[in-house]
């Protein structure tokens, strides 16, 4: 990059010459997101030297990429341009990666090997990637981030100038609302209708707030930081062209909310911003188009509900993020008291695609007929962050509508350790929790509403058998108690509440009339709290009543945990034609409890177990039982 | 252009950006509240004023308190559901407030003796609903000398930085504004003692009963430009002295 482009002209010329540019031989991508916590920073800066050290800087160029998907085999390693996928990686394989490399020939030892032992090369090949839809994170393991020139190689910015100078911003508009874009961050709100009414409504001096919501609370999620992290260039762009379309001619002003936990993502964000002005992608009359726009980045404070649109508002104010009532809308009143137009990471990055490739293209992705009717189906890919009991956790994109099946099976590779599925929880910790005969519905907004959960802005829980889901509930009211503001009776005493008689049903003092309460209570908090924290709180609680309810009645009836998880509700014994007198439990239980002479059958004196389960998970002979 | 709508099928105007809560209490219509006055900004956040509003198709369960009224809405301000919901959010606040009459007397007309959930475990002060009705009234009268702290299920009210504050001129107003009576306040002839800080009294020249604050007749005299004598006599007192010059002009 040298001056900022004047124009789309000069733009498309860069670009040209960028893409006709000669690579290097080899580009060497490594994950440098959560795989961090395996050592991958160290990787980066080892492989650099290794670089330098053996003088092949004008044979491999090495970066550092955002999370790259499959984080469960982290750190990740792709070798291009041949798409190579290593796995695992170790400081101990810089070397063999690099003459692998070198040579042309594939680093056998570090490929993917499914259950069956078969091999993978290329990372499109891999059974997680290759059931994916990736087109937001397409180039999560292709560029870095913190190169504007490879957003641009790969036609970054491309969807700007052509918003710009061929389409008038009401165009961009009707594009947006045409393709059936729906917000990523929860409510899926129609993109493009939203964007309307912003633009519709009065400001008095023309300022209109264009917001990027990137507080990304749910716990377990990172869809917002790998977008922010692995390729910040497509939100920045999706929020110039929204600034375009909502706020030009007049004054548009951008913000970024973004966690201030997510380091990374803040510094990353922080360069491209500085690249998109020094390119003039940003700043006065951009491209030439006239729109002036630049975007400010707001460190969230961490607190979950700042994510809920008023409260964000509330928040870059400076003033305690809480929600307010919201008959009029924050479009009309938001930020500041101006029309404010606030949309996810997610959404923001979905726009330069859309104009990019057009709404035929869009449209043909997902479920449902949104021609005449935005809210008539759900459009393009949703990412998702795949955790718990499966096999492949992290990050996957699919198109809407694919069923939670092929999610946990084809991608996630089934349940971890020959396990049984027991439930999917969707849309973070106010989503709902699926049961097994709902495997094969389709992942779209209004299905998984319908089925008493909810997309959330994309967290996926996966339990299996030894899950008890009255635990599980307990564990997100749990969560929503300590996170709500506070304002809401309902809400906030509800959830105490709430807690409270879950306690008592896991612990052995519940009733069916403790049920009987539970419920008419979550009905009050989901139906006179103030804002979707509180009115979606008991999605997991009511979730799980309606489809796990044999397992608060075992609670209730017969003091019974079926998952054997609740603690006060089981007990350890030792099956005495099994136990051979080894001693290795009564040497490891914590509380010194368990008794016997050695080779003769040992038993648990019960009054001092707490239920640890050590005992069970030492036993060689398998002759410990819970119960 | 005044605002048109109705509440329980009855045709009513307002101002716009009025609340629909003092809307409805102006033409009569009685809907409870715990911590709404029309002097602060409504916050809703007792729960209680629910009421259902109509807009178009779309029919709604909502506060009404910090509901801005809308042309053409159509609002009850009853129904089994209204009650149902009313009677569980007081439910939970007599379990929070046990001792609160207000709260007792709101909550046996909707049927709640006594409430099924046991003493709030967190309760830094005895019966205090959160309302923040304190808050407000302090913040509105320009002391900023409470403030909330915290969130979910540790929120309190407090004093800023967790210290008494110096803005505090012991007025009193947070106290005589909570429906619940839970801030603790105790007067002497001399002295006012709230929020961790004693405040000394003027005395009235006459009978020598305590007026104000010191400190608040200074804020009020330099705020509000009053004449400095202007509570030197307690307001019985210059009632007195009123009526005994209007009984000279008459006899
Ligand atoms: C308690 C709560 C937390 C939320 N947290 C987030 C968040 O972390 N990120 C986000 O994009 N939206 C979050 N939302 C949704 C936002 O309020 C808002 O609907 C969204 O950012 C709008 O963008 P979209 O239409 O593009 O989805 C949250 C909502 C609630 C009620
Ligand atoms: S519903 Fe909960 S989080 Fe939302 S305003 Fe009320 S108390 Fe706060
Ligand atoms: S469960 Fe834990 S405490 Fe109980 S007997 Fe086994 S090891 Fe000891
Ligand atoms: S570890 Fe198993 S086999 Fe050994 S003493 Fe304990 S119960 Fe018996
Ligand atoms: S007494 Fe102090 S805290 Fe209470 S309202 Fe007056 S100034 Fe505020
Ligand atoms: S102290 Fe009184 S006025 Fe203040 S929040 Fe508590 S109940 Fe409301
Ligand atoms: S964090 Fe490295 S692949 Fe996800
Ligand atoms: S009076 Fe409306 S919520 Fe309390």
């Amino acid at each position: 990059m040298t001056s900022p482009f004047k124009n789309a002209a000069e733009l498309e010329k860069h670009q040209k010459q960028l893409q006709g540019q000669k690579q290097l031989p080899s580009t060497i991508a490594v994950c440098t997101s959560g795989c961090v916590a395996y050592g991958a920073n160290r990787l980066v800066d080892a492989f650099t030297k290794a670089v330098k050290s053996r003088k092949i800087g004008d044979q491999v160029r090495i970066i550092a990429t955002g999370c790259q998907g499959f984080c469960e085999r982290g750190p990740l390693v792709v070798v291009h341009p041949q798409e190579w996928f290593y796995e695992k990686v170790d400081g101990k394989d810089i070397n063999d990666i690099l003459d692998s490399a070198l040579k042309g020939k594939v680093l056998k030892r570090l490929l993917h090997k499914d259950a069956k032992g078969k091999t993978y090369q290329k990372e499109s090949e891999v059974p997680f990637y290759r059931n994916q839809k990736r087109l937001l994170l397409a180039q999560n393991s292709r560029i870095d981030p913190c190169s504007i020139d490879d957003y641009l190689r790969a036609g970054g910015y491309a969807a700007l100038a052509k918003a710009l100078t061929k389409m008038a911003p009401e165009e961009v508009i009707e594009q947006i609302t045409a393709s059936g874009l729906r917000g990523r961050g929860g409510g899926g709100f129609p993109a493009g209708v939203k964007w309307k009414s912003c633009r519709a409504a009065a400001s008095k001096n023309g300022v209109r707030y264009i917001i990027c919501n990137a507080d990304e609370g749910d716990p377990g999620a990172f869809m917002d930081r790998a977008l922010i992290e692995g390729n910040p260039h497509s939100v920045i762009e999706g929020m110039i062209i929204g600034a375009w379309a909502v706020g030009h001619p007049g004054k548009p002003q951008g913000f970024v909310y973004i966690r201030n936990e997510y380091p990374l993502a803040v510094e990353r964000l922080g360069i491209a911003l500085e690249q998109a002005r020094a390119a003039g992608l940003l700043g006065k009359n951009i491209l030439g188009s006239g729109l002036n726009f630049d975007i400010q980045v707001n460190r969230g404070g961490g607190a979950f509900v700042c994510g809920e649109s008023t409260a964000l508002m509330a928040s870059i104010e400076g003033d305690v993020g809480r929600p307010r009532a919201k008959h009029i809308h924050t479009v009309e009143v938001g930020l500041n008291g101006k029309p404010s137009n606030l949309n996810n990471v997610e959404t923001w990055a979905n726009v330069p695609l859309i104009i990019d490739h057009g709404v035929k293209w869009f449209t043909k992705i997902g479920t449902g007929d949104v021609s005449d009717n935005p809210w008539g189906g759900s459009k393009g890919t949703k990412i998702f962050a795949l955790v718990g009991k499966v096999k492949n956790t992290g990050l996957v994109e699919v198109p809407m509508g694919a069923t939670l099946r092929e999610i946990i099976y084809d991608i996630g590779g089934g349940i971890r350790d020959g396990k049984k599925f027991k439930a999917v929880q969707t849309g973070g910790p106010s989503g709902g929790c699926l049961p097994e005969s709902k495997l094969d519905v389709p992942v779209d907004f209004d299905t998984l509403v319908q089925e008493g959960s909810m997309m959330g802005s994309g967290g996926m829980i996966v339990m299996d058998e030894d899950t008890c889901m009255v635990d599980v509930a307990k564990y997100f009211v749990g969560f929503l108690k300590f996170e709500s503001c506070g304002n809401c009776t309902s809400c906030r005493d509800g959830l105490i509440r709430l807690h409270e008689l879950l306690e008592d049903i896991t612990t052995g003092r519940g009733s069916e009339a403790t049920i009987q309460l539970i419920e008419d209570l979550a009905e009050t908090v989901r139906a006179s709290s103030l804002c979707a924290l509180g009115t979606s709180a008991v999605n997991p609680l009511q979730s799980t009543l309606r489809y796990f309810r044999d397992e608060y009645l075992a609670h209730v009836q017969d003091q019974r945990c079926p998952a054997k998880v609740c603690k006060e509700l089981i007990t350890f014994t030792i099956d005495a034609k099994k136990c051979n007198g080894c001693t290795l439990c009564a040497k490891r239980c914590p509380q010194d409890t368990i008794e016997g002479k050695k080779k003769k059958p040992y038993t648990i004196i019960q009054d001092n177990c707490i239920k640890c389960g050590i005992c069970m998970d030492v036993c060689q002979q398998d002759a410990v039982i819970v119960q | 252009m005044p605002i048109r709508f109705k509440i329980n099928d009855v045709a009513v105007e307002a101002k716009p950006g009025e609340g629909l809560l003092d809307v409805a209490r102006r033409n009569g219509f009685s809907i409870p509240s715990l911590c709404h006055l029309e002097s602060v900004p409504a916050i809703g956040a007792c729960r209680i004023c629910l009421v259902e509003v109509r807009r178009g198709r779309r029919s709604k369960l909502t506060t009404s308190c910090n509901y801005e009224v809308l042309d053409g809405i159509e609002v009850s301000t009853d129904s089994p559901e209204i009650r149902r919901h009313r009677a569980m959010n007081l439910e939970l606040l007599l379990a929070r407030a046990p001792s609160s009459e207000a709260i007792r007397k709101l909550a046996a007309q909707y049927g709640v003796s006594q409430p099924r959930f046991g003493p709030i475990k967190y309760n830094p002060l005895p019966n205090c609903i959160l309302c923040e009705l304190c808050v407000r009234a302090c913040t509105e009268l320009g002391h900023h000398a409470l403030t909330t702290v915290g969130r979910g299920d540790r929120k309190r009210i407090g004093l800023p930085f967790n210290k008494p504050a110096d803005t505090c001129v012991g007025c009193g107003a947070c106290a005589s504004v909570c429906p619940t009576h839970c801030i603790p306040m105790t007067d002497t002839l001399t002295k006012r003692a709230i929020w961790g800080q004693k405040h000394d009294f003027v005395r009235c020249s006459e009978c020598g009963a305590p007026v104000i604050t010191k400190k608040h007749r200074d804020h009020a005299i330099a705020t509000k430009g009053l004449p400095e004598d202007y509570y030197d006599v307690c307001q019985s007192c210059k009632q007195i002295a009123t009526s005994q010059r209007f009984a000279a002009i008459v006899w």
